[in-house]
C-alpha cells in the first residue's frame, strides 16, 4: 500500500464519476498531500457541497461531510471555529463555489477563515446534466446556452484576491505533482486558501463543444493555461481567454480568524469587564 | 436563591441558552430577534464560548450544524425572513440527525411583513417548512418563567432526540422588558450527553424508537454524515429496503417518546364546558379571559400548549370527551385550527377567535368571544 492510500476510503468505491474525469487526479492529489503532511486522518475532515465534486468527501478515509448545495464553507466555518486545530477542506465545484454559494466564499476569504479550500472549475454543471454556470466561458455551448453563452464568467483570481484572500492559486489536473504541491502549501497555509483546479468535463462541456475525448479536453486545458511570467506578457485582449497558473497571493501576514477569537478577542472580553444586561 | 430580574424576553432565551451549555452561536441581525445575538457576542467570549456574525441566515444554521458535529452545543436565532431561508437546512439538521436550538421570534408575515409587529403565523412553516416528510419539534412558552425553563428544554430535546428544535417566541415577548426570576444553576436538568469513542463507521445503526446516540466527528474513527439518504453507516443509498428504515428511524425516536417531548399547561379545566385552545402571548390573554369569565360563573378553561409540534393530540383528545366547545385563540388567519378541526370529535362546537394585524388579543376580546360562543 502507498502512503496516500490510508486516505481513501476504498470500500466506498466505485466513484459516480465518468471515465477521464479529472476529479479521481484532484482526489488522488489531495490523499497525496495529506500523506506528505503525516496528517492523522481523524483530525482532519473533508466537507464538500452538492454536484460531482460534491461527492468527493466520501472517498477520503478521513471525517467527511457531504453538506447542502453551495454551502460546505458554512458548515466548515463552524467546525472551524469548534475545532480550530483541525485541519478543514473543503471540495466544491465552480457552481457551488462561485453561484450558490459566491456569497460565502467571498465571505470566507474576508474573514480569513482557516478553511483550505479546493475550487474544482471544470465551467459547467455537470451531475445535473450540463447546465452553464458562472465559470463557464463566453460563447461556449451548454444544455440551457444552447444558441452559445453570452454572459462573462468570474475571474476567481481576481475577484478572491479583491475579496482579500489570503492565500490564491491556480493549478491544472494535467499536473499531478504541481497540483500536490500547491494543495500541501495550501496545507500549510494558515488562513484562508483557494486552490482553483481546472478540470475536464469532456461529457458535459466537452461533448457540446467539440472535445468530446478525454485527451482533446486535457490538451485544451494545456492550451488555455500557462505560467505566470508568460501570461504577463500576452497583450490584454489574449488575456482576457488564458488562465495563468501557480501561486498569485500568499498573504503570511494577515492574522487567521479562529487565532484573532480565541486568542485576541476572547482574553479582552474576559478582561475588559463590559457588563451585559444585569 | 433565584434571581428575580426585569428583563427583555430575548435576553431570557440567550441566558437560558447560556444556562443549558449553549458554547456555539451562529447569527445574523434582523428584528425582533437581534438581543439574542448582541447579548451573545458580548457574553459568550467571556465564557470561552463561540460566536460569530455569520452572512446570512442559512449561512448562520450551516455554522451551527457543523458546530454541532465538532462537538457543540449550538443556537441560532431568527425571525420570519431569516426562518424562512433556514429552511433547507433544517431539512439538513433532520436528515444527518443533529442538534441545534433555532429560535424564531415571530413577526408580522408574509414576505417582509410587519417586523415590529408580533404575529403566530409561522406555526405551519415550523413544522412543514422544509421540503419532505420530517419530524420536528417546536416548543413555544408564553410566560416569563417558562422562556426560560422551555430554552433550557429545547437544548436537552435538541440532545436527546438528535433533531433541530425550534423555539417560537412572539415579537412582544422577545422585546418587552418582564419580571422574571432566573433559577439557580443546578434546580434545572441539563442533559449533555457524552460522545463515546467511536471505532466503526455504524453510526446510525440502532433500532427503531430507540435514541441515537451523539455522533461527533474527532472522536477516535473517522466518520461520514450525509445530506442525501443514507445507510447505516452514513453512506448515501436509494435502497428501498433501507430508505424505510432510515425514514421510521428519524420518525420513531420522536414518535414514540411523546410522553417526554410534549408538554402543556392546563387551566379551569376540570369541569369545564368550554375548552379554549391557544399558545404564546395569545393564551396570557385567554388565562386573564379565563379567570375573569370564571368570575361571571362561566365553565371556561384553557389548554396552553408548551410543546406545538409534535400536536398534543392526545392529551387533547381526553379533554374533548368532556366538553361541548373548543374556541381556538391564535394570532394568524386560521392554522392550528385546522389540527383542532382533525382531532376534535363532530359533536364538539368549534368557534376560533383569529386576528393578524400585529395587534395581540385583550382579554377582554377573548371574554367577548367566550360569551359570544356559549350564547
Amino acid at each position: 500500500m502507498r502512503d496516500y492510500e490510508k486516505y481513501i476510503r476504498y470500500r466506498t468505491f466505485p466513484t459516480p464519476w465518468c471515465p477521464g474525469c479529472g476529479d479521481g487526479v484532484i482526489l488522488k492529489s489531495i490523499a497525496m498531500a495529506f500523506a506528505e503532511l503525516k496528517l492523522d486522518p481523524d483530525d482532519i475532515v473533508v466537507v464538500a457541497g452538492i454536484g460531482c465534486s460534491g461527492r468527493m468527501p466520501t472517498y477520503f478515509n478521513t471525517n467527511t461531510l457531504h453538506t447542502t448545495h453551495g454551502r460546505a464553507l458554512t458548515f466548515a466555518t463552524g467546525i472551524k471555529l469548534a475545532k480550530p486545530d483541525k485541519l478543514v477542506v473543503v471540495i466544491s465545484g465552480d457552481g457551488d463555489a462561485t453561484a450558490i454559494g459566491g456569497n460565502h466564499l467571498i465571505h470566507a476569504a474576508r474573514r480569513n477563515i482557516g478553511i483550505k479550500m479546493i475550487l474544482i472549475n471544470n465551467g459547467i454543471y455537470g451531475m445535473t446534466g450540463g447546465q452553464v454556470s458562472p465559470l463557464t466561458p463566453p460563447k461556449f455551448f451548454t444544455e440551457t446556452t444552447p444558441y452559445g453563452n453570452i454572459e462573462s464568467h468570474f475571474n476567481v483570481r481576481k475577484l478572491l484576491t479583491a475579496a482579500e484572500a489570503s492565500f490564491v492559486a491556480r493549478e491544472t489536473v494535467n499536473r499531478l505533482m504541481q497540483l500536490k504541491q500547491v494543495i500541501k502549501k495550501s496545507f500549510q497555509h494558515k488562513g484562508f486558501s483557494v486552490v482553483e483546479v481546472m478540470s475536464n468535463c469532456h461529457v458535459n462541456l466537452g461533448r457540446r463543444n467539440k472535445m468530446k475525448s478525454p485527451l482533446v479536453m486535457t490538451k485544451y486545458i494545456e492550451d488555455i493555461t500557462l505560467n505566470m511570467a508568460e501570461y504577463e506578457k500576452l497583450p490584454p485582449e489574449e488575456q482576457e481567454s488564458k488562465y495563468p497558473l501557480g501561486i498569485f497571493v500568499e498573504n503570511t501576514q494577515r492574522l487567521e480568524y479562529t487565532d484573532m477569537y480565541f486568542n485576541h478577542i476572547v482574553p479582552v472580553a474576559q478582561q475588559s469587564g463590559v457588563k451585559g444586561a444585569k | 436563591m433565584n434571581q428575580r430580574q426585569v428583563l427583555q424576553g430575548n435576553i431570557i432565551i440567550a441566558k437560558a441558552a447560556l444556562a443549558a451549555g449553549c458554547d456555539f452561536f451562529a447569527g445574523y441581525p434582523i428584528t425582533p430577534s437581534s438581543e439574542v445575538a448582541q447579548y451573545m457576542s458580548r457574553e459568550m467570549p467571556k465564557m470561552d464560548r463561540v460566536f460569530i456574525q455569520m452572512e446570512d441566515e442559512i449561512a448562520s444554521l450551516g455554522a451551527c450544524i457543523g458546530a454541532s458535529l465538532a462537538g457543540r452545543k449550538t443556537m441560532t436565532a431568527t425571525s420570519g425572513p431569516g426562518f424562512s431561508l433556514m429552511q433547507e437546512h433544517i431539512g439538513m439538521a433532520v436528515m444527518a440527525e443533529v442538534p441545534v436550538v433555532i429560535v424564531n421570534v415571530m413577526r408580522g408575515g408574509p414576505s417582509t411583513g410587519m417586523p415590529t409587529k408580533p404575529s403566530q403565523a409561522d406555526m405551519m412553516q415550523a413544522r412543514w417548512g422544509t421540503h419532505g416528510d420530517h419530524p420536528i419539534i417546536a416548543v413555544y412558552p408564553a410566560f416569563s418563567e417558562e422562556i426560560f425553563s422551555e430554552t433550557v428544554r429545547a437544548f436537552n430535546l435538541a440532545e436527546k432526540y438528535w433533531n433541530p428544535v425550534i423555539l417560537l417566541l412572539d415579537e412582544v415577548l422577545g422585546k418587552a422588558h418582564m419580571d422574571v426570576e432566573i433559577p439557580e444553576p443546578g434546580s434545572y436538568d441539563v442533559y449533555w450527553e457524552k460522545t463515546n469513542q467511536i471505532s466503526d463507521l455504524n453510526i446510525y445503526d440502532r433500532k427503531i424508537g430507540e435514541n441515537p446516540p451523539r455522533i461527533d466527528f474527532f472522536h477516535g474513527y473517522p466518520i461520514h454524515i450525509d445530506s442525501l439518504e443514507h445507510d447505516a453507516h452514513g453512506w448515501p443509498s436509494f435502497d428501498a429496503k433501507t430508505v424505510d428504515k432510515m425514514q421510521k428511524l428519524r420518525m420513531q425516536k420522536i414518535y414514540q417518546n411523546l410522553d417526554d417531548i410534549i408538554k402543556f399547561k392546563e387551566y379551569f379545566l376540570d369541569d369545564a364546558e368550554v375548552l379554549i385552545f391557544s399558545f404564546g402571548i395569545s393564551a396570557r390573554s385567554a388565562l386573564a379571559a379565563v379567570k375573569q369569565a370564571r368570575e361571571q360563573g362561566i365553565r371556561v378553561g384553557l389548554f396552553q400548549a408548551l410543546t406545538i409540534w409534535p400536536f398534543p393530540r392526545a392529551a387533547l383528545q381526553e379533554r374533548f370527551k368532556k366538553i361541548k366547545k373548543v374556541l381556538t385563540v391564535e394570532m394568524n388567519m386560521g392554522q392550528m385550527k385546522y389540527e383542532i378541526e382533525r382531532i376534535a370529535p363532530a359533536d364538539v362546537e368549534k368557534q376560533t377567535l383569529l386576528r393578524a394585524n400585529g395587534f395581540p388579543f385583550t382579554p377582554n376580546e377573548v371574554l367577548d368571544a367566550i360569551k359570544e360562543f356559549i350564547k
